[in-house]
This record gives structure tokens, C-alpha cells and sequence, in this order.
């Protein structure tokens, strides 16, 4: 006989703090030695800035240890590691090209606006299960997210994609923070409907269909964000909200053949968005033809992912060094392809890093979604956490040409305020998640407690 | 900065990166081991010393036994019965919980009568069903028999 009890798992407080040292030391020494390297002094606003990061990222640890005092230790750490890296890059490539347009400041800025509202939420949200409350609220909460892009007076269109929106000097991309109400959405409406989506309905080739009246609400949710992402012309988002839908559908249900379906529509999607839009079929045959010369020099051809390529062979297996290198060659090397400027300066031992740091947050999600007790929980957190390893792949598969490329942002890295706030916000929502998973419950009380009746023990099959 | 000392700081900033990974990961292993076994050799003592007061105050004793689960998730499970009623059901204040959609949230009853022991259907959705028989009303439950609550059976053993 034996008795099976999990083992208490200890708050790792103390291991957070060692390690958010490690990651802030990493931060501050790099955004040293590109003021070293380019100009041979440290940036002017060194102090204020190191300070400001220092100061915001403790600030975070002692919410945490008030709020969530058993949350997972290593979120924090490795989300402060990855933007410092993302910050140090900016400022580098900033510094190189226009040392006037503060593209850095702005970001530090974004930076501390969204460790503190992560903090907020950590204040705020006693417990993740009073989100469930709010399904439908963040449905429509998502779904105004995604058309105020599209409305005159406060819709900017930038780049041929409209997706931003502009009040007085801030300009914000909505559909960052509608993914997060849209994984609500999904999770709350999911772990309710998970039963019937499983099991009643008609098999059609050995493929258990749902009925319509069970799944019609998430098609038509899905329907309408992926109609709004198309009309503004952001393929990349709404293959991560397709994306998504697909993997808390998968998670929900257990059925295989929702994956088949959903590739079956990605293809045939896909398919339509090559021939419908002039600038998909370009990007694809950019990626396909990417080294030949007539693409390489053609306007919206593949000189952006070629050059990135350059830039990441450039560095080689242990980079040029922060300041060195020309990452600043390539467009938007601050925010689409800081992973190719990355790859630069850091090189291969640097960007595998990276990599793992990614890997480690997207492990970390899944194994919350298994430690925490209810469905919701789970949904969410598993939710959140495939989101981020579809994001990380879509961008980074795309600048490493495994995939075409498609607008998304480098989660924590590339520079822009509202992927930054939400990325912050979902690891606020996996920080409390984790709380609760990973605080030790006292057994459930009995309700007639006077006679007392036994516990149930689990015992080895004898 | 020369390049001596630039070569360095840009050897020392990948590895120190590398460090914080490898940390990142050490702190982690914990999780690899989510549970503890312990072998025990027999059950603990304290456990008799109260029932034994309890069955002195009741005025029918009921001969001490277990219930254990057969078939379904929780297979293997033993609940040891005492002088008091249990509930199986989905709810969680249900002695014996099972995790099972086809289980109502109070299913099943099986309770102590005149030194026997009996079950008693709570008006579940799907029944139960005792040597395949659907139960119409309480009935004694003898030992060894399969009382099927949802996709669990469960069976009255010493």
C-alpha cells in the first residue's frame, strides 16, 4: 500500500528575486555597452532610464509577493529579461540611424505603462474565475475593439493596413488587447459548451461534427473578428485569432478532427488570400522566390527578409556584439524583424537563447493550464499560452523564412506600446492563474461537519 | 573600448544570458517531481480510536467496510465506510466525488440500515444500475455486488 500526495511546492519568491537580479544585470549591461560601443559613453539617460527599470521591475516583485504570493517565479524574470533585450536593441538601432526620433524613450515609456498595468491586474483580479462572469462582455468588448480601427476620425491607416487607432499624440493597435478578450470569450463560453461540442452530433467520415445551434455562437465570433482583420487588411492577426480558436477548441474537446477541419479552412483561406489580395501573393512569392534578383529588387519584393537574412549570417555563431553590426540596414529592424537584428548582434548562442526564454513562458502557461483545478483556469491559461507560441512562431518562422512572412510582433521584443501592454497583461493573468494552482488547498469542508465521514483515500491498485 | 575588452564583455553577455536560461531551468526542475509516494505499512492507529466511541454511542452497529471503485476514472480508489451515509455524485460535497458527465451532481446513496448496508438512487438523470438492474427504490446491497454510477461501478467489500 502507498499513499500518492503532491509534493508542496515551495512559493519560489526567493528564486524570483535571484533571478530577476540576473535578468535586470542582463538589461542594464546591454543597454550600457551599446552606449559604449557607438559613442564610447554610457546614453545620456542612463541613470534615470536603469533606474526607472530597476525600480518598476521590484515594484512588480513586491505585488506579486503581496497578491500572488504563490505564483510561478520564473514569469517575471524572463518577461523582464526579454524586454530589456527588446529595448537595448531599439535604443541600439535608434541610436545608428536618428538619434532625434526617441523611438527608445517612447518605448521605455510603454514599458513601464505596462509592467504597471500588470500590476494593476494582479491588484485588481482577486481570482481569474470571476472573469468567467464576463464572457459575452469580453466578446463584445473584443468585438469593439476590432472595428474602432475601422471608424473615421480615430482609425489611422498606416502602411496599407488599418488597424490603429490615434488619440492626440498616443497611437494604439487594438487588436493586441481583443485577443485577450477574445480568449475569454473562447474559454468562458468553451468550458461550458465543451460537453455537447464533443459528443452530440453526426459523424460525416469518421469526423465528429458539432451541431450548428452548439457551435454557432464561436463560428460567428470567429466569423465577424475575421472579417473586420480582413476589411483592415491584418492577415497576420487574424491567422492568430484562427489559430487560437483552433487550439482551445482542440484543448476544450480532445477531437482530433477539429485540427483537420481547421487546416482544411486554412488551406482553402489561404488559398483565397493568395489569389484576392495583391500584397499576400507577394509576400508569398517573396518567401517561395526569395534569393532571386527580379523579386529581391522588386517594390514590396523580398529585400526586407533577404537583408534580415544577411543580417543574421553576419552574426554568425556569437553575433557582432551589442553596437556593432548594421541591423539598421533592414526596414522595420526595431520592431518586425528585431529577431533578425538580434540574430546579429547576439548570433545563434544568443538567439537560441532567446528562444528558450520564449519556450520557457509558453511551457510555463501550459503547465499552469494543468495545475489549476477548474476548467476556466485551464481554458485560459492554455488559451493564452498557445497564443504566444503561435505569435512567436508566425514572426519568427516568418523572418526566418519557414513561413511567409506576416505583420505580427515579436512578443516583449519588437517595439510597439499595445503588443507590449498585452503581452504584460497575459502574463498578469498567468501569474494569477499560477497563484491559485499552485497555492496549497486545505481539504474542501464538509457541510455536516458533526459526523465526521471519511476521507476518500486513494491507494495503489492492490 | 578596445577591442580586447569589447571581445570579452561580448563573450561574457552570451554566457551570462546562457546563465540565466540554465538558472531559469533549475529553478524548474522542482516541477518534475509533482508528487510523493510513501509506502505505509499499516493504516494509521488514531483512525480506530473514534469510531469505536462513535459505534459505543449509536445503537446499531454496523459491520465495518469498504466501498471500491471498479470501473471508471477513479478505479482503484477504496472509501472506508463508517456508520454514516455517502454520497456519490459529481457535486464537490459528495463523499466520493467521480468526475463524470453522465453522473448527476448527487447520484447515488448508500447508507447504513439495521446492520446491512443499502443503496438508494437520489433521482439521478441516468440511474443506477445494480447486477444491471436499474434501482426503483432502496435495496440492500450485499457484498461484491456492482453498483454502476455513471461510467464508475462501484462494489461493498470487508
Amino acid at each position: 500500500m502507498a499513499t500518492v500526495e503532491p509534493t508542496p511546492v515551495p512559493a519560489g519568491r526567493a528564486s524570483e528575486f535571484g533571478l530577476l537580479l540576473i535578468s535586470l544585470v542582463l538589461g542594464v549591461s546591454a543597454y550600457a555597452l551599446v552606449g559604449l560601443t557607438v559613442n564610447d559613453s554610457l546614453p545620456g539617460t542612463f541613470y534615470r532610464d536603469c533606474l526607472a527599470l530597476v525600480a518598476i521591475a521590484f515594484v512588480m516583485h513586491v505585488v506579486i509577493r503581496w497578491r500572488a504570493p504563490y505564483a510561478d517565479p520564473v514569469l517575471l524574470p524572463v518577461a523582464i529579461t526579454l524586454n530589456s533585450i527588446g529595448l537595448a536593441m531599439i535604443f541600439q538601432i535608434n541610436l545608428v540611424t536618428d538619434p532625434q526620433n526617441s523611438l527608445a524613450s517612447r518605448q521605455m515609456v510603454w514599458t513601464l505603462i505596462s509592467i504597471a498595468a500588470a500590476c494593476a491586474v494582479l491588484i485588481v483580479l482577486r481570482d481569474h474565475r470571476t472573469l468567467r462572469r464576463y464572457t459575452y462582455v469580453a466578446l463584445l468588448a473584443g468585438a469593439i475593439l476590432l472595428i474602432l480601427p475601422l471608424l473615421p476620425g480615430i482609425g489611422v491607416e498606416i502602411n496599407g493596413a488599418r488597424i490603429w487607432v490615434r488619440l492626440g499624440p498616443a497611437s494604439f493597435q487594438p487588436a493586441e488587447l481583443a485577443k485577450i478578450a477574445f480568449a475569454m470569450f473562447c474559454a468562458g463560453y468553451l468550458v461550458t459548451n465543451r460537453d455537447t461540442l464533443a459528443l452530440a452530433g453526426r459523424k460525416v467520415l469518421g469526423l465528429q461534427l458539432p451541431r450548428l445551434r452548439d457551435f454557432g455562437p464561436l463560428l460567428l465570433a470567429l466569423g465577424i473578428s475575421i472579417a473586420v482583420l480582413v476589411l483592415q487588411r491584418d492577415l497576420g492577426t487574424s491567422l492568430l485569432f484562427f489559430g487560437m480558436f483552433l487550439g482551445m477548441l482542440y484543448i476544450a474537446t480532445e477531437r482530433i478532427s477539429w485540427i483537420i477541419v481547421g487546416l482544411g479552412l486554412f488551406g482553402v483561406a489561404a488559398f483565397a488570400a493568395v489569389q484576392a489580395f495583391s500584397h499576400v501573393a507577394a509576400r508569398f512569392n517573396g518567401w517561395i522566390n526569395a534569393m532571386d534578383d527580379s523579386v529581391y529588387n522588386a517594390v514590396g519584393g523580398s529585400a526586407q527578409l533577404v537583408g534580415g537574412m544577411f543580417g543574421m549570417a553576419n552574426g554568425g555563431l556569437i553575433g557582432t556584439g551589442w553596437g556593432r553590426g548594421f541591423p539598421q540596414l533592414v526596414p522595420f529592424s526595431y520592431s518586425d524583424f528585431v529577431v533578425a537584428s538580434l540574430g546579429e548582434v547576439l548570433g545563434l548562442t544568443g538567439i537560441i537563447a532567446i528562444l528558450a526564454l520564449y519556450l520557457i513562458i509558453i511551457q510555463r502557461g501550459f503547465r499552469i493550464a494543468v495545475g489549476t483545478r477548474d476548467g476556466f483556469g485551464k481554458l485560459l491559461a492554455g488559451g493564452l499560452a498557445f497564443a504566444f507560441a503561435w505569435q512567436c512562431f508566425v514572426v519568427i518562422g516568418g523572418v526566418t523564412r519557414v513561413i511567409p512572412i506576416t505583420g505580427l510582433t515579436t512578443p516583449f521584443l519588437a517595439y510597439g506600446g499595445s503588443s507590449l501592454l498585452a503581452n504584460w497583461v497575459i502574463i498578469a493573468l498567468l501569474l494569477r492563474i499560477s497563484d491559485n494552482a499552485r497555492r496549497p488547498h486545505p481539504l474542501p469542508l464538509r457541510r455536516d461537519s458533526d459526523h465526521s465521514e471519511p476521507e476518500p483515500v486513494l491507494e495503489e491498485a492492490r | 573600448m578596445n577591442e580586447l575588452t569589447f571581445t570579452l564583455l561580448r563573450l561574457a553577455y552570451l554566457g551570462l544570458l546562457w546563465i540565466f536560461v540554465l538558472a531559469v531551468i533549475n529553478v524548474l526542475r522542482r516541477d518534475l517531481y509533482g508528487t510523493k509516494i510513501t509506502a505505509r505499512r499499516q493504516r494509521p492507529v488514531p483512525a480506530e480510536a473514534p469510531a469505536s466511541s462513535r459505534s459505543a454511542r449509536s445503537t446499531t452497529t454496523t459491520p465495518r467496510r469498504v466501498l471500491v471503485v471498479t470501473e471508471g476514472p477513479l478505479k482503484g480508489t477504496t472509501l472506508p465506510l463508517g456508520n454514516v451515509s455517502v454520497v456519490v455524485g459529481r457535486a464537490p460535497d459528495c463523499a466520493l466525488v467521480v468526475e463524470d458527465d453522465y453522473a448527476s451532481s448527487r447520484h447515488a446513496r448508500i447508507y447504513p440500515h439495521q446492520g446491512g448496508w443499502y443503496v438508494e438512487d437520489l433521482g439521478s438523470t441516468n440511474g443506477t444500475f445494480v447486477d444491471g438492474e436499474r434501482l426503483e427504490g432502496p435495496q440492500p446491497l450485499s457484498l461484491g455486488t456492482s453498483v454502476q454510477i455513471g461510467q464508475s461501478v462501484v462494489e461493498l467489500r470487508k
